[in-house]
């Protein structure tokens, strides 16, 4: 991708100023899209952005500069401009020299998506299209769209370390539009994974079609989502986004250092039912947020933290661990070589639970049952978030009843912690997505069991 | 880079096309810069340079696409004939093509202010840092500032197509931003305040500082009230938002695609009467103005709504064709994607009656000072809303105490007839629709 000797020169001229550590990022990334919509594959889309981003750390001053020219000369004016904005440090450090430490991949790649026809992927939204529409003479629209990547990058840095990974993910998603007497509704199915085009010996399409138009028909049917207080039953894989934004945001260290974390010293402390444990787990196999290094060249890590209800660490970029006297956990993340690092999550989730999913619901008189949360947000320092419902149903005295319409869930992070009262034992990863912190996006996983909050507060329209 | 030499990129890819093909090809570059600063010292500079292309080709009926994040000469040519091949693939629609020179002159809006280029590095973040520092002494009870950021972007770029498209943009632009924390007891708020401008010497630091205060300060205390039917007086930045969403559900696009839920009423009463509601990207005081769309055809004053009559969807190209009229001066893009349909500078024409004369004629509502959620609650397709939101209560026509853990709920349809004043406080904000206070009837909020 680069020469290495154009890598460790670049190191060398962004510390001249006075910088105590350099970074060099490089990132060749190739994209390729398909979208069908209204019957039509409407256009094939294919990208390609190559740059470098440069870092420099005096203090706590970091300076960046970022090119999309990667020869010699670029990187040295990147890595000028870079060390310009880290002046005034004490000087003298040398860079360690390079020596190449590759991490494991989480898993293999059997077909790259690059190798497959343009055909044989647009081939499969026709599928898509035929299947949902099939599903019900009330589907009045479909989209349907296939998303390759392939992502190169590179991370040096002046202690020394070289790595690189290549990463590639593949993705299909499928929308539908269904019309009835109450107006129109959709609804929405994705999968994807850091594989490639394998990825459709695993799923068929027609499958993930059908569900999106179901989503949509039963939709048709469903009543205003009610006002209010009750006990909220989460599925299996459904509501993992919930524990991502309301506990994982607040568990990453750059939130926690500026006190703008609802966690801040909490270390140790009991924050929920014994039987809760959260994981963020960058080395799941074919997850959607797997890596075998993070963006500053950090093998990924399995990181528990909560175990046993019991608050055990945050997740740690390079430089809030270097503050701490300690080693990141491999969460050091960026969107591209246009951005710096900072703490991200990866696959986050509730461990498995031992109880019988069916016997959750039927200890339920009266609440609200969410089989898919759409997206959400959460205000890291209150621990305030909110969610969209995709998929909900009422649950009427013990069994789960007539699907409601789109709603809002909103609640308080610490306060579902604590409220999480049984955990069913059929634990599932939920659908791919992409978290945004700061105006970045990166792809992240999440799952839960089932499980029962004892009251969250449901935004509907019925009285 | 400047616009013209940006021109000639697109020219020479353009240049390239064979018979019977159209071509279109954008180019962009820009520069930007960001300061972030964190109690008194620099947490980081960034200076950036990028620049793209994206190209469209339509040849036999079919339309494809590729972009590039370089401008290196061969990559242009691999990214022409990679789009070319992508046409190959996608279905004939006989209503592809790119824009054609529809006549309409482009207006004249001054964009582009050449006091940013001579706004030093030092200056930048003094700014910055004078920005966390009012913060921090706005109010014993501000415990931190977040971040506290100055930032600004020099952007260029151009279009040209076989189809006799020529055109070029560039503006400047700054911002301020802080996030602050404010604290009582155990409890913590957070807040946020902003100021953008084409220069520096237009941003307005004390304002900025300000509403970051009284953004985190005034939630203090609050409490999660009981679900009740309510009048709602949402604030400027909240009526913005939701502009944003009712302009998607009046673009051709989802009009076409069967999902606009104003599809079938152009000529219908969907709104209030004292609701008209215009998308104006010629508009100088809009921060989001701009004198060409994304296909470089003349930006244009289009009423959407007018005394509550639905009167327009706006169009691209494809969509204006496909529906039988012609682009409105609506195409939105990057360099890439393909153009979509979308509001440039959305607002409400506003009534004459300030903020407080709205609240003293309510007997029992809520001051809407933030929503949470929006995206994930608002469904465009059907219209049904439920959102995440705090404010402050409204008793006899005064401000009472802060709630927040609510939501407030109901349909886009419902929400517009319901909409019992407009106010006279029209605000631009950085984003593409502008603000107003707005009164609206019989909304459910959820509480306990």
């Amino acid at each position: 991708m680069i020469d290495e000797s154009v890598v460790s020169g670049t190191l060398s001229e962004a510390l001249k100023t006075g910088g105590e550590f350099a970074e060099v990022f490089v990132e060749d990334r190739r994209s390729s899209s398909a979208l069908l919509d209204d019957g039509k594959v409407e256009e094939l889309t294919s990208g390609r952005t190559r740059g470098a981003g440069i870092r420099v750390v005096v203090g706590e001053t970091t300076g960046f500069a970022h090119t999309s020219d990667l020869s010699e000369a670029g990187m040295a004016k990147a890595a000028r401009a870079a060390a310009a904005a880290a002046r005034g440090g004490g000087g003298g450090h040398q860079i360690v020299a390079l020596s190449r430490v590759d991490a494991p991949a989480p898993n293999e790649i059997e077909v790259l998506p690059e190798t497959v026809a343009k055909a044989t992927k647009v081939e499969l939204l026709g599928r898509a299209d035929e299947a949902a529409r099939a599903a019900g003479s009330a589907i009045t629209q479909v989209s349907a769209r296939y998303a390759d990547g392939r992502r190169r990058i590179l991370v040096a840095n002046s202690d020394g370390l070289l790595a690189g990974d290549d990463q590639v993910r593949t993705r299909f998603a499928v929308s539908c539009v269904a019309m009835g007497d109450t107006g129109m509704q959709t609804g929405f199915e994705s999968v994807g994974r850091p594989i490639g085009f394998e990825l459709f010996d695993e799923y068929e399409v027609d499958e993930l079609a059908r569900t999106a138009a179901n989503r949509a028909l039963t939709k048709l049917a469903a009543q205003p989502a009610p006002s209010g207080s009750m006990p909220v039953v989460i599925g299996p894989g459904g509501g993992g986004v919930l524990f991502h934004e309301a506990c994982g945001h607040g568990l990453e260290a750059d939130l926690v250092a500026k006190q703008a974390s609802v966690f801040r010293n909490r270390v140790g402390e009991q924050v929920a039912h014994p039987e809760v444990t959260l994981i963020d787990d960058g080395t799941m196999a074919r997850e959607w947020g797997a890596y075998a290094i993070d963006d500053e060249g950090r093998p990924a890590q399995r990181n528990v933290l909560i175990e046993n209800g019991v608050l055990t660490d945050y997740m740690w970029d390079l430089l809030r661990a270097r503050k701490e006297g300690r080693d990141s956990s491999g969460n050091g993340r960026r969107q591209s070589y246009q951005h710096l690092p900072m703490v991200r999550m990866t696959n986050t989730y509730l461990a498995n639970g031992t109880d019988d999913p069916q016997d959750i619901i039927a200890a339920t008189d009266r609440g609200v049952y969410v089989a898919h949360l759409g997206g959400g947000q959460v205000n890291t320092a209150t621990g305030d978030f909110v969610f969209g419902m995709s998929e909900a149903y009422l649950i009427e005295n013990g069994q789960i009843g007539p699907p409601i319409r789109e709603g809002n869930l909103i609640g308080n992070g610490p306060e579902v912690l604590a409220g999480i009262e049984v955990l069913g034992n059929d634990f599932a990863m939920g659908s791919p997505g992409t978290c945004g912190k700061d105006g970045q996006g990166v792809p992240v996983g999440d799952g839960t069991p089932t499980l029962r909050v004892a009251s969250m507060t449901i935004g509907g329209t019925a009285a | 880079m400047n616009p013209e030499e940006l021109l000639e990129i697109a020219e020479r890819i353009v240049g390239w096309g064979r018979d019977g093909e159209q071509i279109e090809a954008v180019v962009g570059h820009s520069q930007e810069t960001e300061v972030r600063v964190y109690e008194g010292e620099i947490e980081s500079l960034s200076v950036a340079e990028s620049q793209g292309v994206g190209i469209r080709v339509i040849a036999d009926g079919r339309q494809g696409f590729a972009h590039a994040g370089t401008l290196d000469p061969e990559v242009l040519e691999e990214t022409l004939a990679e789009a070319r091949d992508n046409t190959v693939f996608g279905s004939p629609d006989e209503f592809f093509g790119l824009a054609e020179p529809d006549g309409v002159e482009p207006p004249e809006l001054d964009l582009y202010n050449e006091a940013l280029l001579e706004f030093g590095t030092e200056a930048k973040i003094d700014m910055a840092l004078e920005l966390e520092r009012l913060v921090q002494a706005g109010d014993p009870r501000i415990v931190g500032v977040e971040s506290a950021d100055y930032g600004d972007a020099l952007s260029a770029d151009a279009i040209a197509t076989t189809t006799g498209i020529r055109s070029t943009g560039r503006d400047t632009s700054c911002y301020l931003t802080a996030y602050s924390l404010a604290s009582e007891g155990d409890e913590t708020q957070t807040g946020f305040g902003f100021s953008v401008g084409r220069e520096p010497s237009t941003l307005d630091v004390a304002v900025a500082a300000k509403d970051a205060v009284e953004r985190a300060t005034r939630m203090l205390g609050a409490t999660q009230p009981s679900s009740e039917r309510v009048t709602v007086v949402l604030d400027p930045f909240v009526t913005a938002q939701f502009l944003g969403i009712i302009g998607s559900t009046l673009s051709g696009e989802a009009v076409l695609k069967g999902r606009s839920l104003f599809a079938d009423r152009l000529g219908d009463q969907v709104a209030a009467p004292i609701v008209t509601l215009v998308d104006d990207p010629t508009n100088p005081e809009a921060f989001t103005a701009s004198d060409a769309d994304g296909e470089g055809l003349a930006t244009r004053r289009n009423q959407l709504i007018g005394v509550g009559q639905l009167e327009r969807f706006l169009h691209n190209s494809y969509t204006g064709r496909r529906s039988g009229s012609a682009s409105t001066g609506s195409a939105v893009r990057g360099y890439a994607s393909t153009p979509g349909v979308g509001c440039q500078a959305l607002s409400l024409v506003p009534g004459d009656q300030p903020p407080e004369e709205l609240i003293a004629g309510i007997d029992n509502g809520v001051l809407v000072q933030g929503v949470s959620g929006l995206h994930s609650g608002v469904n465009p397709v059907s219209g049904d809303f439920s959102t995440g939101a705090e404010g402050l209560r409204i008793r006899n026509g005064e401000l009472a105490e802060p709630v927040r853990e609510i939501t407030i709920a109901s349909t886009l349809q419902r929400m517009l007839l319901d909409v019992a004043a407009v106010g006279s406080d029209l605000t631009w904000l950085p984003m593409s629709s502008a603000g107003v206070s707005l009164v609206v009837a019989e909304v459910t909020m959820s509480g306990a």
